[in-house]
């Protein structure tokens, strides 16, 4: 197979070399259940520029999460390089690792995964506080708030915000620290149809106003025309 | 922030917490009233000693602080022995009974009892007249609900109280010490003798003197004796209190140890949330051992207060059978062990939140 070598000749068509965010090539990662080994990616080539929007498109199983899990320094790849912001995260160490999520990357989940127990405001603060910034918001980003139309709910736990809120909500937190990107994997997958374009709406407004890079993954042609860039992922591999 | 999160976590499961806080008063608690009890124990039977106003005590061979004094091994002569010696100007003798723990009975000579110290300040009543009269002190009184002229079976022996005294002197229970002698089989033997001198400053001195001619009683300045009546000084009180404390040691530590492992079970997706959005292993630790911390310190102070209530209740319940202080050093010593327990109560459960991986972690339902 020489799905590798296609892939590269694929995306470097569409990559420009100076202002490149995410440099992925010849990306591989075997998960080993029991006996059994599951390539979850089998070679995968990726360029990201600066400031774009891309949407990740694919079945379910296809390796969207995992890819993610590997580009935000949740999980060590098997092999491949995997370049970001200008770091190589092959053989990262744990503790590098833990560093790259601090300063590098910002998630937004499916399951929003905000601390139950914090306001809203807390939530955002507390990534500030762990990123070892002041926990104060700045007018810019009181501004990036108001955009997501949020700022009325700061005080509210997410259990009193609806599905749509504490998603926007997580998007705040995701970007306070001044991510170089934002991955969000499947940010509109619990939420309803018009919940859904408002978020969507709202991401891709931030990337418009903000310039900030933002990577998503959806299985929904719908959302992923929001997205600047669709990239197509089959069995481990973009297509 | 991170307090706020701790803050947060402890009273989002109030009745955890509750338990948590309890479980380490209880543990404080615990601690506390023993070494209460155990001093103050000791300290009032030194003041009741050192109220009598001697210089000087004998004490039988072999016998040892807290030890049951049951026999009376001395025969009277050793007084006249005693009463021969430059320097002394009153010398008396006691029996003394052992009756379940710690009650005594102790029979004196009254007469002489009162030059030496004064004698009993009498609530009600007065010394006894009778063989079968018996002076107690209030607490006691109290504790037993006596009154002049009540009955009271001690020994094998039908008392009538003829006198409640203010406590705080000798002994809380005391009879005619030929009555007692007789009752216990052994006329004319004493268990104690107390000694006054002309000049207390000798005490040492003299107590030496009195070694040779007293063979190998006991002989000790009444300083001596008091510096005897110490904790460290009670073999069988210091294993228990050592017992006492790694009992509730342990059971400090497997509270915090299952509130800290149910904690981290129920939070597996919290905990892999600050992960993923940059929280190191180290920070993971410190919040949860925070948390701990918190709780332990928490509830050192219940248990510092918990202490007082059973110091109270044992004021009203059982003034004459224990006495508990407040042993202020021991607050520190209370709540450096519930901090230890707790902490090591909170490791393994720190290394399991340590070690969850974060992807299955914010995957958990
Ligand atoms: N932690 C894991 N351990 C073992 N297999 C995994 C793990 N995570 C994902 N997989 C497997 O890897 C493949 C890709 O999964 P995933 O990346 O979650 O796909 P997607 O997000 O596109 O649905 C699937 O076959 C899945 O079962
Ligand atoms: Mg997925």
């Amino acid at each position: 197979m020489s799905d590798a070598v296609m892939g590269a000749e694929h995306i470097s068509a569409v990559s420009t070399g100076a202002s490149t965010m995410i440099r992925v090539r010849g990306l591989t990662k075997v998960y080993h259940v029991g006996d059994v080994e599951v390539n979850a990616l089998r070679g995968v080539d990726l360029n990201v520029a600066r400031g774009e929007f891309v949407a990740i498109v694919g079945a379910s199983g296809s390796g969207k999460s995992t890819l993610f899990h590997i580009l935000g320094g949740l999980t060590p790849p098997t092999a491949g390089t995997v370049v970001i912001d200008g770091k190589d995260l092959g053989g990262m160490t744990n503790q590098q690792r833990t560093e790259l999520r601090k300063s590098t990357v910002g998630f937004v989940f499916q399951k929003y995964n905000l601390l139950p127990t914090l306001s809203a405001e807390d939530n955002i603060k507390i990534v500030e506080y762990i990123g070892g910034r002041s926990t104060d918001f700045t007018p810019e980003f009181q501004d990036v708030l108001k955009l997501l139309g949020i700022t009325d709910r700061m005080k509210h736990k997410p259990r009193a915000l609806s599905g749509g809120q504490q998603q926007r909500v997580a998007i705040a937190r995701g970007i306070v620290n001044k991510p170089a990107i934002l991955l969000a994997d499947e940010p509109t997958g619990n939420l309803d149809s018009q919940n859904s374009a408002a978020v969507l709406g709202v991401i891709k407004n931030l990337n418009e106003r903000t310039g900030q890079t933002i990577l998503m993954i959806t299985h929904d042609p719908e959302a992923a025309s929001y997205a600047s860039r669709t990239v197509h992922i089959r069995d481990g591999q973009i297509v | 922030m991170l307090n706020k999160l701790i803050l947060a976590n402890l009273t989002h499961r109030p009745v955890r917490t509750l338990l948590s806080v309890l479980a380490i008063a209880v543990e404080v608690t615990m601690i506390l009233t023993l070494v209460g009890v155990s001093h103050g124990t000791l300290d009032s039977t030194k003041d009741r000693a050192k109220a009598v106003g001697a210089d000087i005590m004998v004490r039988p061979p072999g016998s040892s602080v807290m030890s049951s004094l049951s026999s009376a091994p001395m025969s009277d002569k050793y007084l006249g022995l005693v009463m021969a010696q430059p320097h002394v100007v009153a010398a008396t003798g006691t029996v003394v009974q052992s009756l379940t723990f710690p009650d005594s009975i102790t029979g004196l000579d009254f007469d002489a009892f009162k030059k030496m110290s004064g004698g009993f300040r009498y609530m009600d009543g007065g010394d006894p007249v009778n063989d079968e009269d018996m002076v107690v002190d209030e607490d006691y009184a109290r504790q037993h609900h006596l009154h002049i002229g009540s009955k009271i079976k001690l020994i094998t022996n039908q008392w009538n109280i003829s006198g409640i005294a203010e406590g705080g002197k000798l002994a809380r229970i005391c009879v005619k010490l030929s009555a007692l002698q007789n009752v216990v089989g052994t006329p004319g033997h004493l268990t104690l003798i107390y000694v006054k001198l002309d000049d207390p400053t000798l005490a040492e001195q003299v107590a030496n003197e009195l070694k040779a001619p007293l063979n190998d009683d006991q002989v000790y300045s009444i300083n001596a004796l008091m510096d005897a009546y110490s904790i460290s000084n009670v073999g069988m009180l210091k294993d228990f209190i050592w017992v006492v404390i790694a009992v509730a040691t342990i059971v400090g530590f497997i509270v915090v140890f299952m509130a800290m492992y149910t904690a981290v079970l129920e939070r597996t997706r919290e905990i892999g949330i600050i992960k993923a959005v940059g929280g190191s292993s180290g920070l993971v630790l410190s919040i949860l051992l925070r948390e701990t911390l918190l709780l332990a310190i928490l509830g050192t102070l219940v248990g510092i207060v918990l202490t007082y209530g059973t110091q109270w209740l044992m004021k009203h319940s059982v003034p004459a059978s224990l006495v508990q202080e407040t042993v202020y050093e021991w607050w520190i010593y209370a709540g450096a062990i519930a901090i230890v327990g707790a902490m090591l109560g909170a490791i393994v459960p720190g290394m399991k939140a340590v070690q969850q991986d974060v992807t299955e972690a914010l995957s958990y339902e």
